[in-house]
């Protein structure tokens, strides 16, 4: 008997026709496409997107040339050359991070003990030329200076689960 | 119109203005078969995206209406490149031995009461062997190639379409049957009456038999082992490249609408109006019968065309067989015999 009902709806495709009424059914669905350059997803405070090095509002960087954040790297992306400074402290000379090779870990701002490495909501860049790819200090530091007010407020959203 | 037309050729003598009006209404074929496949990419990128929750092309012109002229652009622009081990008169040949055959078969279908290019009396012997033909160009294609992909895809096509072709044949002589007739026009003209006298009813089994086999023999989803992108890469055609492959594109594709018309002309009364017959309605415009709802007919084919390939994976290449050779084949033998019983009866209001 249960042969026979099976032939039976075999031969009546009956379920290619369910598998057609489900795919009918999506076709009338809302959909779910981001029209990117227009449209963009929400995106989390925690985002980790291209780097920044950031200041004191005094215009000091904060940056102590600890090495923690060179030491946690695991893709070995950062590297940092330190001398003290005329006033006697201790200053980067170098601090520069390979974007071929990092990782968007974001290891190295949760090693630093002076929140001076950070990862901004930047994802949309592009480098034309070779030695682009390599963030020197200069550009993290403009970075830091141009996006200080988004990464003070994601930080301070954050706060609470650090 | 056509009037200014036949003066203008008037300077020329009786039989040079046949060829050129016959020339003519070749363009006016397939110059709008050209440009339904075009459309017909775009439409098939759009359901299957809306069938997949996505919203599919819609950045080259407005709502995406110019991205089949890129697509065909791009393949015009593109450099054809002819393999150093492959058969190169074969290997050309083959796209056009693919493309031809399909669009002659185009030639005697009534696209409206006498808009036929010619009224063959075996019209529907002549689609048969037409389209039997658009084979060759697959298994040229695949042996031409020399490659070991395209090779596989040649065999598994012939061994496919050989199978679909009887059961397709079959169908097709139970449409005869009921028709009484190989004439395109007369099939068509044999429904006539209302929606109840076209011959999907008493056809029923032998419409849907066609149309899959109809599916089978253009290699589309789910019938596509011949292409296969997932274990023979593209199968006949992974050596062809630009307009080489553009030519097997559009066979592809105008063969799809050739078996979409074929469908609605056999079996859904062609230009035939579903109004027909009603009263009332049936004596407005919407009963007359006209090019546009055998367009419209062709439309819902060609949708479950795109429905199929969005629904349904690949069929295993036994099951195909099986299908075709175990199902299609004995099912369309017995309802020749139930059609011949209900002829001999006179069973209306087909048959009487």
């Amino acid at each position: 008997m249960e042969a026979a009902v099976k032939y039976v709806k075999s031969l009546f495709l009956f379920e290619l026709l369910k598998g057609l009424q489900l795919t009918g059914r999506y076709f009338f669905a809302k959909k779910i496409t981001v029209q990117y350059p227009e449209e963009k997803t929400p995106m989390s405070p925690r985002f980790r997107g291209l780097h920044a090095l950031r200041r004191y509002p005094n215009g000091e960087e904060r940056c102590i040339a600890c090495k923690l954040c060179e030491a946690v790297c695991p893709a070995l992306a950062i590297t940092i050359d330190s001398e003290p400074r005329a006033d006697g402290t201790r200053r980067t000379t170098r601090y520069e991070i390979d974007l071929f090779k990092c990782i968007y870990c974001g290891f190295c701002e949760e090693s630093c003990p002076v929140d001076s490495i950070v990862e901004t909501r930047e994802f949309e860049y592009v480098f034309e030329e070779r030695g682009e790819h390599i963030m020197t200090k200069d550009k993290l530091l403009a970075m830091g200076d141009k996006y200080e007010d988004q990464i003070a407020a994601d930080r301070a959203v954050d706060a609470r689960y650090r | 119109m056509l009037d200014s037309i036949d003066n203008l050729l008037s300077i020329f003598p009786e039989a040079v203005q046949t060829v050129i009006w016959i020339v003519l209404k070749i363009v006016a074929i397939v110059v709008p078969v050209l440009l339904s496949v075009a459309y017909l990419t775009l439409a098939e990128r759009k359901v299957i995206g809306y069938i997949q929750v996505r919203i599919g092309p819609n950045r080259v012109g407005p709502r995406g209406f110019l991205q089949p002229i890129a697509d065909g652009l791009k393949l015009i622009l593109k450099e054809t490149i002819v393999p150093s081990s492959a058969n190169r008169a074969l290997f050309v040949i083959a796209p056009i031995l693919a493309f031809t055959p399909v669009v002659a078969s185009y030639a005697v279908l009534p696209f409206d009461k006498g808009m036929a290019l010619a009224n063959v009396n075996a019209g529907l012997l002549y689609i048969l062997a037409m389209t039997s033909i658009g084979v060759y160009g697959i298994i040229i294609a695949g042996w031409a190639s020399n490659s070991k992909y395209a090779f596989l895809s040649a065999i598994r096509s012939a061994a496919q379409i050989v199978s679909y072709e009887i059961a397709m044949g079959f169908a097709l002589v139970c449409v005869l049957m009921a028709a009484g007739s190989l004439n395109m026009t007369d099939i068509v003209e044999a429904q006539s009456g209302s929606i109840f006298h076209w011959f999907w009813i008493p056809l029923f089994p032998m419409f849907v038999v066609y149309f899959i086999s109809g599916v089978a023999e253009t290699n589309r989803a789910p019938f596509d082992v011949a292409e296969g992108e997932s274990e023979i890469v593209a199968g006949f055609h992974v050596e062809y490249s630009g307009m080489t492959f553009g030519v097997f594109f559009l066979a592809e594709y105008a063969a799809m609408i050739l078996i979409s018309l074929l469908t609605s002309l056999m079996f859904l009364g062609g230009y035939l109006s579903p109004f027909q017959g009603i009263p009332f309605i049936g004596d407005t415009v919407l009963g007359h019968s006209s090019i546009l709802w055998l367009l419209l007919k062709t439309a819902f084919f060609l949708f479950l065309y795109l429905w199929f390939r969005a629904t349904f994976p690949r069929y295993r290449y036994d099951q195909i067989m099986r299908l075709g050779w175990k199902v299609f084949i004995p099912l369309t033998i017995v309802w020749i015999v139930v059609l011949g019983v209900a002829i001999l009866a006179g069973i209306g209001p087909w048959f009487n």
